[in-house]
């Protein structure tokens, strides 16, 4: 029983120090995934969990998730956002069942166990006993302290309108989380002013959530897979664009700036490219460049392990990766807008999601090919996948050409996971 | 509000030919059940209830149809699936001489090659439609969908 597999082997076996052949079993392994969540989740990460305008008001809160464990995130009366885990300390009961709402304190309904907003224990039903002709019943033990069995609270931080939250306190700060070189893209989408809420979109992807990161640090597919982005003169692989990562490679932003369409079919590599195609409707594609851009017209920025932060021409919004099990992960999409946006920029910003989300013209075929991806990892999960485009370093770059980044992930995911 | 049998059957009939047609895998004949401005919205229940906008598909002209049936035909890669609809008879909530407004259940169910079929998609179409000279048009069709996570994607038209 003790004999190793070379079809099911139980650890990753990577063929090099470097990362530009990624085992399929870093995608299958049941116990490796609780590493990851043990690691890269719950322990000295920074995760992403709302956005403050989705809990504008006192009270105010919403339910989400931290790898596979429910928190809320909620609005105290002082205005400080707290985020707390949705287990009862009682009975461990996940006892907040609505998604958002407002609440004046949070009741585990089981026993009526009643918390404040920062999580702290202020009711227990009977803690006293129950009195009976003279008597006292019942009742919690004489030395059992409200103040020992709060709900588990996170650590939080936030940024230009962004929550994140971790379980471990001793987390960097946020901003040395990102480094200097991601926080800069960071603060370009979220400046300052206030967002305002458009709304969600829910998928369930049957795959790996690495695979979701992964797609978003590979710039090679998009002109190859989203042909519809080729075809109405969106992408080019000649647009102007660079990669770059945080100094631990775990971040990274994909920049780049739109070329003027036209005669692409040399650069595309696309043999489905039709330049005669035109859009029935072109307000598909009426882009207004905005002030706060600068320069680049698309900034795709992953934040390891949960996030992604879109903006792809006047298309914002973030994408929350919620793993379950090492084969499936729940991906929401939260599109936002400015305060100060015109209704024919939030008109805009509203069309243009049709690219995006789970039916979108450009997006919808990346959980598909995720989904095919997995499905082989797991029938052979002794082979591995290549990384090589652009070498085997991992390094920033000033083209598209390249899978850098999908490398620098895997630098660091092997840092952190091969460490005893 | 009453209408009369000969607009009920017409409206039923209706609702039967769509359904018939984004089950047929004839997409270019979905546009042609909508007027030229018309509104066609793939929306979560979610967003419809709370106010929220955002949808995940949001057409405002019969030629964003269309470039949608493009986008299915020609750019979307996609694992290849049947869809089987089936749609509740239509509730007439208002009906005068131009238009009637609508709602009917629907449940969408997804075939894939060598799979079981599964529920893909549950919700309620709330309709308007005018009369025109070609008979019923649908001047705005949303479909308020119910399922809180869509099975991976949504490619063909519900
Ligand atoms: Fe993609």
């Amino acid at each position: 029983m003790n004999q190793t597999s070379s079809i099911f082997p139980r650890s990753p076996q990577w063929e090099s120090d470097g990362t530009h052949r990624i085992p399929f079993v870093a995608y299958t392994n049941e116990e490796l995934y609780q590493r990851e969540l043990e690691r890269f989740f719950y322990k000295s990460h920074w995760c992403y969990v709302g956005l403050e305008a989705e809990i504008p008001n006192t009270g105010d809160f919403k339910r989400t998730a931290i790898g596979e464990r429910s928190v809320i995130m909620v609005r105290d009366a002082q205005g400080a956002i707290n985020v707390v885990e949705n287990i009862c300390a009682h009975r461990g009961m996940r006892f907040c069942r609505e998604r958002h709402g407002n609440r004046k304190e949070f009741v585990c309904p089981y026993h009526q166990w009643s918390y404040t907003l920062k999580g702290d224990l202020q009711g227990v039903p009977f803690r006293r006993g129950v009195k009976q002709d003279g008597q006292v019943y019942g009742g919690m033990p004489a030395d059992f302290k409200t103040s020992d069995h709060g709900l588990t609270k996170l650590k939080v931080a936030t940024r230009g309108g962004v929550v994140f939250a971790s379980f471990d306190h001793e987390v960097e700060p946020l901003e040395d989380y990102l480094g200097p070189t991601v926080l800069k893209y960071f603060d370009r989408l979220f400046n300052g002013r206030r967002l305002t809420i458009l709304g969600y979109n829910r998928q369930r992807i049957p795959g790996n959530w690495k695979l979701m990161q992964e797609n978003i640090k590979d710039p090679y597919h998009p002109g190859l897979l989203h042909t519809w982005f080729v075809t109405f003169g969106l992408w080019r692989a000649d647009n102007k664009s660079q990669l770059k990562m945080d100094a631990k490679h775990r971040h990274a932003a994909m920049i780049s700036t739109r070329g003027q369409g036209g005669k692409a079919a040399q650069v595309t590599d696309v043999s489905s490219f039709k330049e005669s195609m035109k859009l029935h409707d072109p307000s598909f594609l009426d882009v207004v460049p905005e002030a706060w851009w600068g320069k680049p017209s698309v900034v795709m920025t992953t934040i390891f392990p949960s996030v992604i932060f879109q903006q792809q021409v006047n298309s914002v919004s973030t994408r929350h990766i919620q793993p379950s099990g090492h084969g499936a992960f729940d991906f929401v999409w939260t599109h936002f807008g400015f305060d100060d946006d015109s209704e024919e920029m939030t008109l805009r910003r509203l069309r243009q999601a049709n690219l995006f989300g789970p039916a979108g013209f450009v997006s919808a075929d990346d959980g598909e090919v995720i989904e095919f991806s997995q499905q082989a990892f797991e029938s052979k999960p002794f082979h591995r996948a290549l990384a090589e485009l652009g070498g085997h370093e991992v390094e920033d770059t000033k083209h598209m050409v390249t899978e850098t980044l999908i490398r620098g992930m895997y630098r660091y995911w092997r840092e952190v996971m091969e460490a005893t | 509000m009453r209408i009369d049998f000969e607009d009920y059957f017409a409206l039923t009939q209706l609702y039967a030919d769509y359904a018939a047609i984004v089950d047929s895998g004839k997409y270019d004949l979905w546009p042609d059940f909508f007027t030229d401005d018309c509104i066609y919205r793939l929306q979560p229940r979610e967003n419809y209830e709370r106010g929220f906008p955002l949808a995940t598909l949001s057409f405002t002209s019969k030629g964003m149809l269309k470039d949608r049936v493009y986008g299915i035909q020609e750019t979307l890669f996609h694992d290849p699936y049947y869809q089987r609809h089936i749609v509740g008879s239509p509730v007439v909530r208002k009906a005068d001489a131009e238009r009637l407004e609508c709602e009917a259940n629907y449940a969408v169910f997804r075939t894939k090659l060598s799979d079981a079929s599964t529920v893909f998609n549950v919700g309620r179409y709330i309709d308007t439609i005018v009369r025109t000279p070609a008979g019923l048009k649908f001047a705005s069709r949303q479909c308020i969908y119910d399922s809180e996570m869509i099975p991976n994607s949504i490619i063909y038209p519900i």
